[in-house]
């Protein structure tokens, strides 16, 4: 039977790459929230769901490439609409960002529990359930 | 894994935020400060945050914050007549430092807020680069 890891872990890989991307950027708000001028910005997941061709699953096309790169299309990253614009024309809300922080952690470590829960998967299937 | 930037960016949010703390205890502690001549009475400062890059290379979504510079405000210093001042001038005037003292004590909470904010997210991702150490275990 033709077996292979890519689809043994689906698109979690790639998904907590992704949420991982999107960490950085809403630390990146928040550090800025004092910083005039700033625009604060956030990854869409949905448009890097599309632009990935729905599976998220990146290609090699050399052997001797490592792993996947993590850039994000540039498309799928956008501006903020500002719920309350300030003076300075900084558009970060710090409340909002947080939430938003505390929600991609959250969709993060569900990924990771997909993911280690097929990683149990394969390795009581290759001893057998012995540990 | 590119979440270690995430370091970077939250620490240098604290960094900039300590600087904000400092300059307004620099401002609160010369609150009552009294000079002779306007030239040299204490001004109260600011300093002025931009959006840092440099060493996040190649990605425009990911930026640090840092301190550009400290302004001294152009407020014109308070004219007190005091002829048995010390520190009066000839005329029997004293300046005292222009510092709003509710205006620093606001700026010290959202500097404190925004502090906490990045030690928020710093714990965040320590605790969930730590797990995903543990994936598989």
């Amino acid at each position: 039977m033709a077996f292979s890891f890519n689809e043994a872990f689906g698109m979690h890989p790639q998904a907590i790459s992704v949420r991982g991307k999107r960490m950085e950027i809403i630390a990146s708000n928040l550090a800025n929230a004092d910083t005039p001028g700033y625009q604060a910005r956030d990854l869409d997941f949905r448009e890097v769901l599309r632009k990935e061709g729905g599976n998220l699953r990146t290609v090699r096309t050399h052997d001797r490439h490592l792993g996947h790169s993590e850039t994000v299309p540039e498309a799928a990253l956008k501006y903020r609409t500002p719920l309350q614009p300030s003076v300075d024309g900084n558009t970060v809300d710090p409340q909002f960002e947080q939430t938003s922080f505390a929600d991609n952690a959250i969709r993060f470590q569900a990924s990771l529990m997909f993911l280690d829960g097929r990683i149990r998967s394969l390795s009581d299937a290759i001893t057998g359930g012995l540990r | 894994m590119s979440m270690f930037k995430i370091f970077d960016i939250a620490g240098s949010g604290m960094a900039a935020q300590t600087v904000r703390l400092n300059v307004t205890a620099s401002n609160l502690a010369n609150a009552d400060m009294v000079s002779g001549s306007p030239e040299t009475v204490y001004r109260p400062r600011q300093p002025v945050f931009e959006t840092w890059m440099d060493t996040m290379q190649s990605d425009p979504a990911v930026a640090g914050v840092r301190v550009s510079g400290i302004a001294a405000s152009h407020v014109e210093a308070q004219k007190h007549y005091e002829p048995g001042n010390p520190s009066a001038d000839a005329d029997g005037y004293v300046y005292r430092a222009n510092v709003d003292s509710v205006q620093e004590m606001v700026n010290m909470m959202s500097a404190a807020r925004s502090y906490q904010n990045n030690i928020e997210i710093l714990n965040t991702t320590k605790e969930l680069l730590l797990r995903t150490l543990n994936v598989g275990r």
